[in-house]
């Protein structure tokens, strides 16, 4: 497990309250949550329970109901057009299956928001040192050139994290990293998480089934129980906690 | 009596869409006077779109004038009017069978491709990825294909009707011994200049309409890959609807303008 950094004290993303429902389904009901400097927090919860709509809603793909959310000290929420866009890439989302754009090389996906984010035209040469460092941090600079339906799972998600980390981001958010992949690939991908942080200086929201994935990466872990956070704290003392569903998760 | 809630929850589903694409259009209109386009991506959608439909339209368009002299030449000759075929025949091409047909088959097999297409972005998340890395999937990926489709179709168009005209010809040549200057300028007589423009403004709106559709049926599908099949099939229903719609108008207005 990580250890604690001094910098945690410092945060860097903050849920209040927040609210959300599809009809008359209530998925987030009041979650709170607090992410500090180069902290990674791990979420745990059962499918349905609203983890993804909680990472869709910190990047506004999802507009909550109610609540506030305040990335890097500012109100994520009241923010838009340019405004918005500046404090998003400041967000990195990796999707669970990389999402990466079928129709572009590992190479041109990873120039895409160099490209088109800013709409400026950097030159070739930084252009490729650039893609060509994210792809080295990912250990994948072999495949620069391939296609997506060239590449396996684990490659997809590792080149998803390389296109994420080229804006430079100061929080990563992971949705399920490791889901699908065989242990060997799970346990790299979870080491590959940590070496980003260190790398990259990044704090980071997990949301994650695979125990070995929290054993590497979690500073805290926090449980979602419809709608809100049921229990936090360390993975330690998460696995002995008193309330049988939290700690059913680590058996 | 049990028939008219179900008639009329489809109805007010209907017009709740309609309503849903005009406010598609209004945000893809605004992000395109706010961004313009990204033209090296709008140069490779138009050859996509027509390098796709280029053997199907050469095709269609050739048969199109053939079947179109067959089944008319022996009307207009039990009448002693054969010298009328070349110019009925062009201008029954360009003014509405030409922009109609084409504009179908490209409903059909761009306005489908581009639905599944977003539909699938949608499913993978790519669109999403866009949007959180900062880029505007609507400037990007809606209205160069939008745009794509609506500078290409006029232009697949006037080549279908040129193909057309030669199949024309090659019949009439056949059954009626016409030659090819003799055809030609009975065709050029009755079609004017005047003739094209409506085509060209016309078949611009089918393109802009097949793009909408497909894009809003792509970019709005419903998760699962289910949804990508629904995008790809409503997206060719409702255009090929639309371009009904759009040629009926368009015909009242030519009327009452020239």
């Amino acid at each position: 497990m990580s250890m604690a950094h001094p910098e945690h004290n410092r945060v860097v993303l903050q849920v209040k309250d927040l609210k959300k429902s599809f009809g008359n389904f209530h998925i987030l009901k009041g979650a709170n949550l607090e992410l500090g400097a180069r902290e990674n927090i791990v979420i745990l919860g059962h499918s349905g329970t609203g983890k993804s709509v909680l990472f869709k809603c910190i990047v506004r793909l999802i507009e909550p109901d109610a609540g506030d959310i305040r990335v890097l000290g500012k109100d994520m929420l009241g923010l838009k057009g340019d405004a918005l866009r500046d404090l998003r890439i400041r967000i990195g989302y990796v999707f669970q299956g990389g999402a990466l754009y079928d129709s572009m090389s590992v190479r041109q996906n990873l120039e895409f928001p160099l490209k088109y984010t800013y709409r400026t035209d950097p030159a070739a040469s930084e252009l490729n040192d650039l893609v060509e460092e994210a792809l080295i941090n990912v250990g994948l600079i072999e495949s620069i050139d391939k296609m997506p339906s060239e590449l396996s799972g684990g490659m997809m998600k590792r080149i998803g994290l390389a296109r994420t980390l080229i804006l430079k981001p100061d929080i990563l958010l992971y949705d399920e990293p490791t889901t699908g992949l065989d242990p060997v690939t799970s346990g790299d991908i979870s080491e590959l998480i940590l070496k980003v942080q260190e790398e990259y200086q990044t704090a980071s929201l997990i949301i994650s089934h695979d125990i070995k994935c929290i054993e590497i990466t979690a500073n805290q872990v926090r449980v979602l129980k419809e709608g809100t956070f049921e229990a936090g704290g360390t993975l330690e003392e998460m696995k002995h906690h008193e309330d049988p569903f939290v700690n059913s998760f680590f058996k | 009596m049990a028939e008219k809630p179900h008639m009329k929850e489809r109805i007010t589903a209907s017009l709740a869409e309609l309503g849903e694409i005009g406010s598609f259009i209004g945000t893809i209109t605004s992000n395109f006077l706010t961004h313009g386009v990204n033209l090296q991506e709008l140069s490779r959608q138009c050859y996509r779109i027509g390098n796709k439909s280029l053997p199907l339209i050469s095709i269609t368009g050739f048969i199109l004038g053939l079947v179109l002299t067959l089944q008319s030449g022996p009307t207009l000759a039990k009448f002693g009017a054969e010298s009328m075929l070349p110019g009925m025949v062009a201008l029954s091409i360009i003014r509405e069978i030409g922009p109609v047909i084409v504009a179908l088959i490209v409903a059909g097999k761009v306005g489908s491709g581009i639905g599944a297409e977003l539909a699938s972005m949608r499913v993978t998340e790519q669109l999403d990825a866009m949007e959180v890395s900062g880029t505007n999937p609507i400037g990007f990926v809606v209205n160069t294909r939008v745009l794509a489709v609506s500078l290409m179709l006029p232009l697949l168009v006037l080549y279908a009707d040129a193909l057309s005209i030669l199949g024309s010809f090659i019949s009439a040549h056949a059954a009626y011994s016409i030659s090819f200057e003799a055809f030609i300028h009975k065709a050029f007589d009755v079609i004017h200049f005047s003739d094209l423009i409506p085509t060209v403004l016309k078949t611009f709106l089918f393109g802009y309409a097949i793009g909408i559709i497909g894009s809003y049926k792509g970019y709005f599908a419903k998760r699962g890959t289910e949804g990508v099949g629904e995008a790809a099939n409503s997206a060719v229903v409702i255009s090929s609807i639309s371009i009904f719609v759009i040629d009926l108008l368009a015909v009242q207005l030519t009327h009452l303008i020239l």
